[in-house]
């Protein structure tokens, strides 16, 4: 089975709230603010499609990732943990705020590429947080989707696979070809690629296609956009904080015990 | 007309009132009715209660609309959307509301705005805003075609409210579907107070250092008979639950009283408890940008501060 997991570099997404700062004119952040990384939850993806490979039910992956060229890093790290090809969408800045646009471009390649049966994406990238370019995918390939996915199995001819649902987790029987999104869990952290590896991964080709190449110019996109992006901004963090003064822990429990009491926050029975 | 949809188990609970509460507001900004569709078992309940709070048009959607994971509520609400000829489609942002909402809009050639936070009428277009960057900004975003399917954060939008009338409840199936993905097996509900419901969370992050450490949290929170909460880097590290995460990509909370023990406050993690009354930070960083947020903060390792809290409080208990 072929599998290709969509990728996607985004800005630190550990940059402290107080560092953070949106240029009004691009209405995104400076250039340069920090550095762009593989977002969290492509690393889960990438992780749990290499996993899949490891137990037998994946015999190939392909990264694909739409972003500028810098964002070639991120293909090179998922070589790095042994993904077999790597297929980079150079789109210049500004990036994409459209997940339409977005799904339009990685749909485009999707179908270039050998036929995948499995599409693993992240459940959201990390800085327009839309949760939505997996389902689009799934939509316009018109294949089944399962979202929030931590964990997969082989089951007669199905994949089976574990979710987050409302009320915790939930066991699905999915048909392929399928798209699934991928959720953070503990057993999802991304490998570290060894230093062979990362030096195999430095050698090789990563595929390069243009929009133009995959019929989407600038008036193929435009027409494919669905979201405009009106206004963003930061907003203002005042600090009201009341510190509870105390030499000791009893004494830091009974001053915050009475300090709950008199805003009517908590009761103490007499 | 302005759908709002919920899957509610118990009949219209806090979330289906917000998401209707949302659209008669709309509704009354654009001139238009509100129909209300309810999926599940408890459907018929909540569609005649939303009757009474503002719904013209009342839906009870049948049938087992989980088994099929969100593709049996998809292809009913589009049926229903394209029938009322739906402007919108709100929706709660939650587990489920993020598996409908974007498909929902593909299948009606309209637009999905995820975790809307709030949406106002602008020289005719509706302008919806949502956090970006995990939590750190907004944006203001407006769709290029309509119907629009938003999903909406717990806790951002005002409850409907009963103003009499009511509304005959027409009932329809959920479609059976073509069985590409099955339901084989779910977690029943935890029993106890939900998240989202619970009038006191305690919460616990990075700075817990273990899966351990929750079961202090657990202690405390029944003392003051609330529920136990967690950081994404609490779950990730396997300490708690998916299910008891809190924050963007968790459960968004409202609670009267948010104890955040060892948690760093990182944007993702503030943008799920914007709704609560009041933090209580507790942690050995002064910086911590958690306290920011919190009404009260200490300034100390939680292993030695909240075994005298649990002492104090299991002392005064009756």
């Amino acid at each position: 089975m072929h599998a290709v997991v969509l990728l996607k570099q985004i800005l630190d997404w550990e940059l402290p709230p107080r560092k953070f700062r949106i240029d009004q004119e691009t209405k995104r952040p400076p250039d340069g603010l920090a550095p762009a990384l593989l977002g969290p939850f492509e690393q889960n993806a990438l992780e749990l499609a290499i996993q899949l490979k490891e137990t037998g039910v994946v015999e190939r992956v392909t990264a694909l990732l739409a972003g500028p060229p810098g964002a070639a890093d991120a293909l090179r790290k998922a070589l790095a943990v042994r993904c077999d090809d790597a297929v980079h969408i150079v789109v210049e800045a500004p990036d994409l705020h459209d997940p339409s646009q977005t799904a339009e471009l990685l749909l485009a390649a999707i179908r270039r590429l050998e036929p995948p049966e499995l599409v693993l994406a992240g459940r959201q990238a990390g800085d327009w947080d839309h949760g939505q370019v997996g389902h689009l995918v799934a939509e316009r390939l018109r294949w089944p989707v399962l979202g929030l996915v931590w964990q997969v199995e082989r089951i007669d001819g199905r994949l089976l696979a574990w979710r987050s649902g409302v009320y915790g987790s939930e066991q699905f029987a999915v048909r392929l070809p399928a798209v699934m999104t991928v959720t953070s869990h503990s057993s999802l952290r991304l490998r570290m690629g060894n230093v062979m590896d990362l030096m195999a991964a430095n050698r090789k080709p990563i595929t390069t296609w243009t929009p133009e190449e995959l019929g989407l110019g600038p008036e193929e996109l435009a027409a494919a956009g669905r979201l405009e992006l009106a206004d963003v901004w930061v907003p203002e963090v005042e600090r009201h904080c009341e510190l509870i003064e105390a030499e000791d822990p009893a004494e830091a429990v009974a001053a915050l015990l009475d300090r709950l009491e008199e805003l009517k926050l908590l009761k103490r029975p007499a | 007309m302005i759908i709002a949809a919920t899957w509610e188990s118990g009949g219209l609970g806090q979330a289906g009132r917000e998401v209707l509460g949302a659209a008669v507001r709309l509704g009354a900004a654009l001139g238009d009715d509100v129909a209300f569709a309810a999926l599940g078992m408890a459907a018929v309940d909540a569609a005649a209660e939303a009757g009474g709070c503002g719904a013209a048009r009342a839906f009870a959607l049948e049938g087992d609309y989980a088994a099929s994971g969100a593709e049996g509520a998809i292809a009913s609400l589009a049926e229903l959307a394209r029938e009322l000829e739906a402007r919108a489609v709100l929706l709660a942002a939650d587990e489920q509301g993020g598996e409908i909402g974007p498909r929902l809009a593909e299948r009606l050639s309209g637009t999905a705005v995820t975790h809307a936070t709030s949406v106002e009428v602008a020289d005719g277009r509706l302008l919806w805003t949502r956090p970006v960057f995990g939590g750190k900004a907004f944006a203001a975003v407006t769709a290029h075609v309509e119907p629009v399917v938003a999903t909406l954060r717990r806790g951002a939008f005002s409850s409907a409210e009963a103003m009499g009338g009511a509304a005959a409840v027409e009932t329809r199936q959920v479609p059976v579907t073509d069985g590409a993905v099955e339901l084989i097996g779910s977690e029943e509900p935890q029993s106890g107070v939900a998240l989202e419901d619970a009038a006191v969370i305690v919460a616990g992050g990075g700075g817990l250092g273990s899966g351990e450490a929750f079961a202090e949290l657990e202690e405390l929170a029944g003392l003051l008979g609330g529920a136990v909460g967690a950081s994404l880097v609490a779950v990730d590290s396997g300490w708690a639950a998916p299910e008891r995460q809190v924050g963007l990509t968790g459960k968004v909370v409202s609670p009267d009283l948010y104890f955040a023990i060892g948690i760093s406050g990182a944007s993702q993690h503030l943008a799920g408890i914007g709704g609560a009354k009041a933090v209580v930070a507790v942690n050995t960083d002064p910086d911590a940008p958690i306290f920011n947020t919190a009404k009260l903060g200490v300034v100390m390792d939680w292993k030695k501060f909240v075994p005298v809290l649990i002492e104090e409080l299991r002392r005064a208990a009756p």
